[in-house]
């Protein structure tokens, strides 16, 4: 019953600890990509389209997007009107070469934004290790660029730049440098002041897309929909864009969770095997508490009862180690550079964790409990005292 | 429902009759009890003998509803209870019969005391107080009053043997039935428990079966009863 005792703790523990890891992974990956790219993106217009015509069906009409967003700041103003927004940016977004100090690339991204919008809606702020947003603030031909980017071009805080989107090289200085842990933003991403991006895209009026911060962002699906109804723009939201990632990370957690329960399972079995072999050795003891009046539920109970002993002291122990294994593994160093950027462990405290492994262990205990009480409570005691028990 | 025989036989606190029971399977099997009535009476003490395979356990088990019957029909207190259900059974074995087997089928983890109080606690008429007061001194009737606290299997066989006994008067049961409960005891000690049983049962008006193969034991009883191919005769 020891080894049973121990396979429960463990099971339990390491259920905690694997999800707490696959949790706080996915949590650290989704607060990076809220803070980066906002919970809504709101782009193009939704214009009536011909989809298909033919002399059967007739012709089917539908809205497609098209043409980005004419009156960005109208829009932006009727989005902030929404109780759980918490802000909107406008954004103009084009493709420019840059060349810095000791090189180029012909593919960087420019970000058109007003410093303050873009603030409300993303942890940019947070996201800047070098240098700072009053430069930026205060200086028109100030840029902001990401880590990977500048660290290729050899650029530091207050070096000059080039950008070129077709319209001649234009001089920019860098402002200060962020970090969002995301690779792909960080080598390619330059935010500008939208005047300056408007002038060096040649675009004077409209955006590419508003990004949208939420209060709650669990509630985007719902709040895209109706956006996108008030406004009559294309709005994506924060799990549509991720979702392939979104996807991997629930596949590992539910994946972790089979395989450590795995564990739990075995000590069941254990369990079952030591309760079944328990019954066997006691049938007189079984027999004679049946003939002093104990009923076939009193002797289930009491198997019923050892295995919620284990269960309870299994669970409880699980739980405790579970929680020291999360804090020590949090404290881990891990060097991550990717998705998302960490340089420990990223957990999650989550009493889920703790409810889904007891509940685990309870289902598995009670079905390991359950068939040895049965078997135990349908000894006949006339058979058992007579020698015939099967 | 009770027979105009049972009616008539108003002593009698455990009976049965035309008693029929079938052991083993396919060629096996064997008519072990056939037809048998008996009538257990209070303060009286009967011994059923035979030899071996006769089919006096086999009685004896039917009379303490651990076991049930082919046919026929078994009474105690009146009640009849050869074809009711497993929890009426259970009740009544906890209320009116006290059992002791040849084995003593004490739990050998708890002490003689707990052992006693094992029935008390299963019925529930008495506060856990009185329980233990009356389970040693049921311990001081059968001499152990020193051994309460002793775990069962740091007992001796006959002192083993005597807990049961005392364990089996716990609830104060109208029957007790006994199943060879000397016959893992030396002479000293048989001729104890044996004294233990027919003392304590004409003390308390209580009805005495016992399964025996010592035909001096028998010739002490009230009454015996021989039996034969699953018959008396």
């Amino acid at each position: 019953m020891l080894m049973s005792l121990a396979g429960i703790v463990f099971g339990v523990g390491f259920f905690i600890v694997t999800q707490a890891q696959t949790g706080g992974f996915e949590q650290f990956f989704i607060r990076t990509i809220l803070g980066t790219n906002g919970a809504l993106r709101i782009e193009d217009r939704l214009r009536p389209t011909l989809f298909a015509a033919d002399a059967a069906a007739g012709v089917t009409l539908g809205l497609a997007p098209q043409g980005g967003i004419e009156d960005p700041e109208r829009v932006a103003e009727a989005v902030r009107q929404f109780r759980n927004v918490t802000g909107a940016a406008v954004v103009l977004l084009g493709g420019a070469a840059i060349t810095g100090a000791t090189g180029s690339d012909p593919l960087a991204r420019v970000f058109g934004i007003n410093l303050d919008d873009q603030l409300a809606v993303s942890d940019l702020r947070g996201q800047v290790s070098r240098g700072d947003l009053t430069d930026f603030r205060r200086a028109p031909d100030g840029a902001l660029l990401g880590g990977v980017l500048a660290g290729r071009l050899g650029l530091g805080v207050g070096d000059a730049f080039l950008l070129d989107s077709g319209g001649g090289p234009r001089r920019y200085r860098v402002s200060a440098i962020y970090e969002t842990g995301v690779n792909d933003i960080d080598r390619v991403r330059v935010y500008l002041h939208l005047r300056e991006a408007r002038s060096l895209l040649r675009r004077p009026t409209g955006a590419s897309f508003l990004q949208v911060g939420l209060l709650d962002p669990d509630r985007a699906p719902a709040d895209a929909a109706q956006i996108q109804a008030v406004t009559g723009h294309a709005v994506t939201t924060w799990q549509q864009r991720e979702k392939t990632w979104l996807e991997v990370f629930r596949a590992l957690r539910v994946s972790s969770a089979i395989t450590v329960s795995t564990i739990i399972l075995v000590a069941g079995l254990g369990m079952f095997n030591t309760l079944a072999m328990l019954v066997l050795e006691k049938t007189r003891e079984i027999a004679i508490l049946r003939a002093t009046g104990h009923t076939r539920r009193d002797i289930a109970e009491i198997f019923l009862w050892q295995g919620a002993l284990v269960l309870v002291a299994g669970t409880a122990l699980g739980c405790l180690f579970g929680a020291g294994a999360t804090w020590a593994v949090s404290r881990l160093p891990i060097r991550i550079r990717g998705i998302f950027s960490a340089d420990s462990f990223v957990v999650e405290w989550s009493p889920w964790h703790y409810v889904t492994a007891a509940a685990t262990a309870t289902v598995v205990v009670l079905a390991a409990s359950w068939v040895p009480a049965r078997r135990a409570a349908r000894l006949e005691p006339g058979e058992v005292i007579r020698g015939n028990a099967q | 429902m009770t027979s105009p025989t049972a009616l008539a036989d108003r002593s009698a606190v455990l009976r049965c009759e035309n008693l029929h029971r079938h052991l083993g399977a396919s060629e096996a099997r064997a008519h072990v009890l056939r037809g048998v009535s008996f009538a257990a009476r209070r303060g009286e003490v009967c011994a059923i003998v035979g030899p071996s395979g006769c089919g006096k356990s086999t009685l004896l088990y039917q009379l303490g509803l651990l076991d049930r019957p082919d046919g026929g029909e078994i009474w105690l207190d009146g009640a009849a209870l050869g074809g009711a259900d497993d929890e009426a059974r259970t009740a009544a074995r906890g209320r009116h019969l006290g059992f002791v087997f040849q084995f003593h089928y004490l739990l050998l983890e708890f002490s003689a005391l707990e052992n006693v109080m094992l029935p008390m606690r299963k019925l529930g008429r008495l506060t856990p107080a009185a329980m233990e007061a009356r389970a040693r001194e049921l311990l001081a009737a059968v001499g152990l009053a020193d051994k309460a606290a002793r775990p069962a299997a740091h007992l001796s066989g006959g002192e083993q043997q005597r807990v049961a006994v005392a364990r089996a008067l716990a609830n104060e049961p109208a029957v007790i039935l006994a199943d060879e409960p000397t016959g893992n005891l030396d002479a000293a000690n048989s001729e104890a428990v044996f004294a233990l049983l027919c003392r304590l049962a004409r003390e308390h008006r209580q009805a005495v079966v016992m399964v025996t193969h010592n035909p001096e034991l028998a010739a002490r009883c009230d009454v015996t009863r021989p039996m034969r191919d699953g018959r008396f005769v």
